[in-house]
């Protein structure tokens, strides 16, 4: 399935926005964006609300148009209509005519692929259960949640099969279970030889889920990769954790490094001093409930570009 | 960014644009030229009803009657530039404007102006006097429409007591200027004379900024010094052939019986032309026009 | 010619159906009746023409009020709500999509008309008169006033495309008068001494949509024919006139950033 020709080949996009009502003044949302996304590749797009991801999605999508840079999709230029038979997307927060159920909806969005009218009730069916509507199907949208909302918007970019679906912030509004199963969808996609570019600030999700990630942060491209790579996932500590025995105080070098949690330590100690460490516990009889690696998640790599630009809008907050 | 043929279709978009715009201005242009005979063919006002026009006007009826009023104005000009001497919708937009807004002194002043004239007007001084009458009962105290009435009845009516009454009335209000008081009594005493009428129209002239009507008026005005001088020339003329025998044969023969000094002149600089029986006439290149008696309006003036 | 237009053309009906607003043919309905039963009862002789100039000019307003309160509302809703933006990665171009609201406001107005004019026939029938061959006018004077509402509608959208809604009225509405008194407007340059006033009124002339034109309802209610040339005449000037507005409107729309 993979070809020559990239998914996604954007080179130099750059976005301006004037803003202020008597002296516009031009504030760049988007800052020479290049990268490329191969076909079949899951690829997270990251960043804290407001770095550009929904600028970027936005251009791709022709709803509004660059300053300055050029991208190509599926081979062909983004203000290339045709183009849009094979791709899906899924706009943040989507919302669709109020007015229409689900099944309705649906159809009227497949009328654009040109099925026909059995083809059309088909298909709708199938993606309705897919997104998990099936039983919400004849309920008019007006009286959908925010999570049934965002079912609707995936079954509306996927429902022609595009070679590429974008989904923006595609885990927002949902819950858990909803979480879970949009991860299924988008790993279904993957099977079936599809591409994903999806962008989140959840950062759990994309590292979950992508072949590779972007990470973007005021407009600009911070980091590129696998997202083993984008971040060294080199062991830092090791933590432990522990039950003292009953009544019986800790000796003061344990003491010294160990946080209570309920009746329960936590500790996190150097990878070189895990086995003394053990010993020491060994030594005053206390039950080890756990050791585990700390690693760095992709989490702290961008609250520590963050916290590098102090002024920085901090909403980067993990789920 | 754009591909080329989407910038072109974009160009060739901008140019369609001027292209409709000239071809909707000869289609305009097409339908125009037959609504035009269309409209002259036939000449109607759908709502004739002020009452009615008042009630639709939905409160707005001060703006409505200043459009009325407009439109009153264009049809006396558009007849005027067409030297059409019919004016059938004159009075009823008069009649509408006035009672949309009862105080739009306008219309009055120069709607009775405009019914009244015979050569440049409707010539319907009965329905000029109902609708000054409207307007001081709408106005009291408005001494100009007293003075518009008084002219209407002197000039237009030859209606010399009412007038008298009418300046009377107006001289009573608060701010009616003294000469109407003194144009009452010169009224009641001597009626009609050329005296009087230059006086009035010298009135009319002053009082107005309108360029038409003060036109109007200075016409008048000569017409009737005109009208003076011939007077006094026949007077000349018929003494001359009382003490000669016979009307003189020129000028120079009344000159010379010391009956006249100079060659008499009208009040745009030609001299007067003396016919075969002693009647002196106007220079047939002079624009001075002796006013004329005003014909007999066709229906009686409504009171 | 892609059958996208068509598409969007029949949600944006289904839409004005389902927010009801159709519901305003049972206020005609009921003014029809009301009228028909009024009439028949005190006045005698003119209960054509009063059911007719009422009839006629109920399609009219109830129209204009649809056509500009819709029509401002046709792209800006679908903007500010963001279903735009689903709908424009479909294979739809931007001119399509303006087309396709274009199209489905009108066809909801056709509707709305043709239920109206019904409404019209049966009142007209209830008091007692026979249908006679100059009835004719007054199915043209819809028709007139059809071309109208289309050239309404064409304008609503036209600044919908880059104005918000209550200005987009505001203009519609402006422009709308200025088209009914264009007449005026230029005959009054006309008796003005200043040539500048004089072009200025008659450039303002034939710029605006001479909606005057349009107006037969006084013809078709005196039972008068209405001259064949007028009925082309009047079509040609419309759709010349639509076609102009929706072409700008394109231009306009497609270069749009969307916020």
């Amino acid at each position: 399935m993979a070809s020559q020709i990239p998914a996604i080949e954007i080179t130099g996009l750059t976005k301006d926005y004037s803003v202020g009502f008597w002296r516009k003044r031009m504030r760049r949302s988007l800052d020479h964006l290049s990268l490329r996304v191969e076909e079949g590749e899951i690829f997270g797009f990251l960043g804290p609300n407001g770095a550009g991801k929904t600028t970027t999605l936005k251009l791709l999508m022709g709803l509004i148009f660059p300053t300055d840079g050029t991208a190509n999709i599926l081979g062909r230029p983004i203000d290339d209509i045709s183009m849009h038979r094979d791709i899906g997307y899924l706009p943040e927060h989507p919302y669709f005519y109020d007015y229409l159920t689900a099944r309705e909806l649906l159809d009227y969005y497949a009328r654009f692929s040109h099925y026909p009218a059995e083809e059309r009730r088909v298909r709708v069916a199938r993606v309705l259960e897919r997104v998990g509507l099936a039983s919400a199907a004849d309920v008019q949208l007006r009286k959908f949640s925010k999570g049934m909302l965002q079912r609707a918007g995936i079954a509306q970019a996927i429902i022609h099969d595009p070679r590429l679906v974008f989904l923006d912030e595609p885990m927002s509004g949902l819950d858990p279970i909803g979480r879970h199963e949009v991860r299924d969808i988008i790993l279904d996609l993957k099977t079936q030889g599809r591409t994903v570019f999806f962008s989140t600030h959840i950062l759990s999700d994309a590292e979950m889920l992508c072949d590779r990630v972007a990470v973007l942060h005021e407009g600009k491209l911070r980091g590129i990769g696998s997202p083993g790579k984008i971040v060294s996932l080199e062991v830092q500590a090791m933590e432990i954790l522990f039950e003292p025995v009953e009544n019986q105080p800790l000796p003061s070098n344990l003491a010294q490094h160990a946080t209570p949690v309920g009746g329960r330590y936590r500790m996190e100690v150097p990878e070189a001093e895990l086995y003394r460490t053990i010993n020491d516990l060994r030594s005053c009889s206390a039950r080890i409930l756990s050791v585990s690696p700390v690693r760095p998640t992709l989490e702290d790599y961008f609250l520590g570009l963050v916290e590098r630009k102090p002024n920085a809008p901090v909403e980067a907050h993990a789920q | 960014m754009s591909n080329a043929g989407q910038k072109r279709s974009l160009w060739l978009a901008l140019a369609a644009i001027p292209l409709l715009f000239a071809a909707l201005f000869f289609l305009q242009a097409r339908i125009d030229a037959r609504t035009r005979t269309e409209a002259q063919a036939k000449e109607e006002l759908l709502l004739r009803s002020p009452a009615a026009i008042e009630k639709m006007s939905l409160g707005y009826n001060s703006l409505l009657a200043d459009i009325y009023w407009t439109r009153a104005v264009q049809y006396y000009g558009g007849k005027l530039a067409d030297e059409n001497v019919h004016f059938p919708l004159l009075w009823p937009l008069l009649d509408i404007s006035t009672t949309l807004d009862p105080k739009l002194l306008a219309a009055y002043h120069f709607g009775a102006m405009f019914l009244s004239e015979p050569r440049v007007g409707a010539n319907r001084p009965d329905l000029a006097v109902k609708l000054i009458k409207r307007g001081i009962a709408a106005n009291p105290g408005n001494w100009r429409l007293d003075a518009d009435l008084g002219f209407l009845y002197y000039w237009y009516l030859r209606d010399y007591g009412d007038a008298a009454a009418a300046y009377l009335a107006g001289s009573n209000t608060p701010q009616g200027p003294a000469w109407m008081k003194f144009m009452a009594a010169r009224l009641d005493q001597k009626g009609g004379s050329l005296e009087t009428s230059r006086m009035i129209w010298t009135q009319v002239y002053e009082s107005n900024s309108d360029p038409k009507i003060r036109k109007l008026a200075l016409n008048t005005l000569k017409g009737l010094k005109a009208e003076q001088d011939e007077r006094e020339l026949d007077t000349a003329a018929s003494e001359y052939r009382q003490r000669f025998g016979h009307y003189p044969a020129s000028v120079a023969e009344m000159r010379g019986a010391a009956l006249l000094h100079g060659v008499p002149v009208d009040p745009d600089g030609y001299p007067y032309v003396l016919g075969p029986d002693g009647q002196f006439e106007l220079n047939p290149h002079s624009s001075v026009a002796i006013p004329q008696e005003p014909k007999t309006p066709p229906r009686p003036a409504a009171k | 010619m892609s059958a996208m237009p068509g598409v969007v053309a029949i949600n944006t009906f289904r839409e004005a159906v389902r927010d009801r607003v159709l519901y305003n043919l049972v206020f005609f309905a009921l003014l029809m009746i009301g009228a028909a039963i009024i009439v028949g009862q005190i006045s005698i002789g003119i209960e054509r023409l009063v059911i007719v100039n009422l009839g006629l000019t109920a399609i009219s307003i109830f129209g204009l009020v649809m056509a500009i309160f819709i029509g401002v509302g046709l792209v800006y809703k679908e903007i500010e709500k963001r279903t735009l933006y689903s709908l424009l990665s479909k294979p739809i171009r931007r001119w399509e999509f303006l087309v396709g609201k274009y199209a489905g406001l009108i066809l909801t107005l056709v509707i709305n008309t043709a239920f109206m004019t019904a409404g019209l026939a049966v009142a007209l029938f209830y008091v007692g008169r026979p249908f006679v061959r100059s009835d004719a006018s007054i199915l043209i004077a819809i028709y007139f006033i059809l071309l109208a509402l289309a050239l309404v509608t064409a304008i609503a959208l036209f600044f919908s495309c880059f104005s918000s809604p209550m200005l987009s009225t505001l203009f519609t509405l402006a422009i709308y008068v200025t088209g009914l008194f264009a007449a005026d407007i230029r005959d009054f340059g006309a008796l003005t001494h200043s040539s500048f006033i004089k072009t200025a009124t008659s450039v303002l002339y034939y710029l605006v949509p001479n909606f005057h034109d349009f107006n037969s309802i006084a013809v078709a209610a005196h039972g008068e024919s209405i001259p064949f040339a007028l009925v082309w005449q009047n079509t040609l000037y419309a759709l010349m006139y639509i076609a102009l507005l929706l072409v700008a409107s394109s231009a306009i729309f497609s270069r749009r950033n969307l916020k």
